[in-house]
């Protein structure tokens, strides 16, 4: 456990950016998104949530797969670089690190996702404890703790004081690079500060937000149940709970002619767009309740099946504030819950 | 026809020629053997009315450097009103476009008739002109 | 308290059958939060709830609802009428199957992260549309304010700047959209049945901005399919996650038709023809004159 004062952070992720890219939640305007840190950028750690979840830096809105080029008869294809360089995101909140690790069992696992791995590899996690717990947080409904995050490194902010616990070997590295500007901590500086964040935790609107009725393998009751027919109704069929959601991992591939050459590109996709499972034969899903179904049965039955249980929601809230129907994961849940409580 | 021989930027320039009017215009002109520069492509469409604002983004993102639109006179339509639709739409177009800060002289409309084959070439070389002061269209372009 | 008189009004036209369905606004768990919702019974009506928080223009969910048999009740503040007016001027919508009730409306309140209210929307600020353009009856229709500021103050602000500035400006806003499509779907004037950007039959279709030329492409294409039809209600703008002033581009395309085809606004009533429909041979300005002004 190491600790550093909060004012020396921005020259602390300088000087890591000489050896790598720094990520680090950056404020623009009313906004704050994680952003390259880079000189005269204002470092912004007190915003609980970034609008887009840090999930960008694994797996990339949009990102070239290979480029064709054709010179007479012969065709040439080139596969575009994997990630090389280290990079370091800080200040990455407990849920959006529990976010990557769902992330890693869909892209780590066979078939291995080589973008994506390439990345996990280069990529350092520095977590941030949420000392404020937000009114739209619901992470200890899957057992995350914001007092206690994981990740390759963590940290906490106490007073003028920055806690650093280094986790992993590439935390630890990392830790090394800086020791400038480290002293020596002591665990127990930081326990009444996580005490302090449990408190807060359990006075929340959604503390007591409970999984029970989801458990269990009820997959057709819960595909058929007539709740879907009441929940959907007001979904406007955009995309917004899917890019801001920091666990939804859908992806479409397509081809852009820039004349010279063909790039093959991969960017998000969204199961509430009306061309998402459009097949050679047609649609699969036509209609917007069997869109908003799919996207609620996969992150709280189908991942959770083929994934020992592991629920691909991490109760981040961001659907909670921003669907433009007021629409979100905690009303299916309480829902559904209460159908199969009946 | 570079027009300015120190210069290597020869601007690739689209333009949208009603097929009643201005398309026969250009005809004139090549029959006339009156010169315009070779580096306007000229895309026939049914009518001024027909051309969709997004022909003239795609046509920036293809790398065109300019965009000409040509169209009847007002009251000569081939269809009797299309153009003026064509006139209300071009004109709400172009000021978004100098809104977003696009420069302004990248766009233009002139209305062409058939017979005006000199019109058409003198209003070719001087909107290839202007887009060779103007210099490469980077703010529209698509950078992949 | 309009909401109890909403609430009674609602079941009553519910029990006696004269509409089957109610389109409002449900409690949510936050009291900043509430959410537009179908009522089908008078114990679901317990939940309608109508206060400051009540933004979402209920007009788009008219698009959906009104295609079924039976007849809608719906609650609609003023901006929400000129949406409904427009919607039925483009045969989007069926008046026999709706009955609006009008709504008085005080403006209402932008939400933060954390569910607390911060201040007016955008919207509400520049509001300009004090009265009901369409209805059948009126509840609590003297509530409602004029807010003041004008509306295409950040539109003049932007024409004065430099073409550079401008672009600037542009780049800096147009590069935050994430293309989750909120602004395009929350739209009541975008209803086409395939969007363009959706359709794969056509090489425009884009599920993300791969260029910068995409983020410009998307937002120019919306703003001009709307233009005419938009009655700035400002929908886009308050879902913008990413929090881009959207309001501007549609507010420059009301600015400049009210300025060279005088003054009109969409939804105000359903015959007008919309100004992109419609064309005056003699004082229509050329595009080349609008230009100089600049």
């Amino acid at each position: 456990m190491f600790k550093m004062a909060k004012k020396d952070i921005p020259n602390m992720l300088t000087l890591l950016g000489e050896s790598m890219d720094v990520y680090a939640p950056v404020k623009k305007g009313k906004l704050t998104n994680f952003e390259d840190f880079t000189e005269g950028a204002e470092l912004d750690i007190d915003t609980l949530k970034t609008v887009k979840s840090p999930k960008d830096f694994f797996l990339p809105q949009v990102e070239n797969l290979f480029s064709a080029t054709s010179q007479g008869k012969e065709i040439n294809i080139e596969a575009k670089a994997l990630r090389d360089k280290p990079f370091v995101i800080f200040g990455v909140r407990s849920c959006d690190v529990r976010a990557m690790e769902i992330l890693d069992s869909v892209y780590l696992s066979e078939p291995v996702d080589k973008f994506y791995e390439a990345r996990r590899e280069n990529g350092i996690i520095l977590s941030l404890a949420c000392n404020e717990p937000g009114q739209t947080c619901f992470c200890t409904t899957f057992n995350i703790d914001p007092a206690h995050p994981n990740a390759d490194g963590a940290m906490w902010v106490i007073n003028d004081n920055i806690y650093i616990e280094a986790r992993t070997e590439k935390g630890e590295n990392l830790v090394k690079l800086i020791s400038k500007f480290l002293q020596e901590g002591s665990k127990n500086e930081i326990v009444q500060s996580q005490t302090a964040i449990r408190e807060k935790l359990n006075k929340l609107p959604y503390s007591d937000l409970s999984l029970d009725g989801l458990e269990g393998n009820q997959l057709l009751d819960l595909f058929d149940t007539p709740q879907w027919e009441e929940l959907h109704k007001t979904c406007l069929a955009c995309g917004i709970c899917t890019f801001i959601c920091p666990t939804c991992q859908c992806y479409d591939i397509k081809d852009y002619d820039t004349g010279g050459e063909v790039v093959r590109y991969r960017c998000w996709d969204s199961c509430m767009y009306s061309d998402f499972t459009l097949m050679a034969h047609g649609n699969i899903r036509n209609s917007q309740k069997e869109r908003f179904r799919q996207r609620f049965m996969h992150k709280l039955v189908y991942h959770p099946d083929n994934n020992k249980g592991e629920i691909s929601c991490v109760g981040c809230g961001r659907c909670v504030n921003k669907c433009p129907s007021s629409l979100n994961i905690v009303k299916v849940i309480k829902s559904l819950a209460v159908k199969c409580n009946v | 026809m570079p027009l300015n021989p120190n210069s290597s930027f020869t601007p690739l320039i689209v333009a949208f020629c009603c097929n009643w009017c201005s398309y026969a215009g250009a005809d004139l002109a090549g029959t006339s053997r009156l010169n315009y520069p070779a580096q306007i492509k000229i895309i026939k469409v049914p009518c001024s009315c027909r051309i969709d604002p997004m022909f003239v983004l795609r046509a920036f993102q293809k790398g065109a450097d300019g965009v000409i639109l040509c169209g009847c006179h007002p009251g000569d339509c081939h269809y009797s009103t299309g153009n003026y639709y064509a006139r209300r739409r071009i004109t709400l177009f172009f000021s978004m476009l100098e809104y977003l800060g696009i420069e302004k002289e990248r766009t233009h409309l002139e209305w062409v008739s058939a017979a005006e084959g000199n019109k058409f070439a003198s209003t070719m070389r001087k909107f290839t002109e202007q887009i060779h002061a103007l210099g490469k269209n980077e703010r529209l372009e698509d950078i992949r | 308290m309009i909401q109890k008189q909403m609430q009674e009004r609602a079941k009553q036209m519910l029990s006696l059958g004269e509409v089957t369905c109610v389109l409002g606004w449900k409690k949510g768990d936050f009291s900043t939060n509430p959410q537009p919702a179908v009522f089908e019974s008078e114990k679901d009506l317990e939940d309608l709830v109508y206060d400051k928080y009540c933004a979402a223009n209920l007009s788009k969910y008219l698009v959906e609802l009104t295609k079924k048999e039976g007849k809608v009740l719906v609650f609609l503040k003023p901006c929400d009428t000129y949406s409904f007016n427009q919607l039925l001027k483009e045969n989007l919508i069926k008046k026999e199957r709706s009955y609006i009730i009008g709504i008085g409306c005080e403006g209402n309140m932008q939400v933060d992260d954390d569910m607390q209210e911060i201040g007016l929307l955008e919207k509400c600020q520049t509001c300009t549309k004090t009265a009901h353009m369409v209805f059948d009856e009126l509840i609590g229709e003297e509530l409602t304010v004029r807010q003041g500021d004008d509306p295409f103050e950040g539109v003049l602000n932007l024409e004065q700047m430099s073409s550079d500035e401008r672009y600037g400006f542009w780049r800096e806003e147009l590069s935050k959209c994430i293309r989750c499509n909120a602004c395009r779907n929350v739209c009541p004037a975008c209803n086409c049945r395939k969007c363009v950007f959706d359709n794969n039959k056509y090489d425009t279709a884009q599920k993300v901005n791969a260029s910068s030329f995409e983020e410009q492409m998307f937002h120019i294409i919306r703003a001009y399919h709307v233009a005419g039809r938009c009655t700035d209600c400002g929908e886009c703008s308050r879902v913008c996650p990413q929090l881009i002033d959207l309001h501007l581009l549609n507010r420059k395309f009301i600015k400049d038709i009210n300025e060279f085809y005088g003054e009109f606004q969409a939804g105000a009533d359903t015959d007008t023809p919309s100004p992109l429909t419609d064309f005056n041979i003699d004082t229509d300005p050329e595009p080349g004159s609008v230009h100089k002004r600049g």
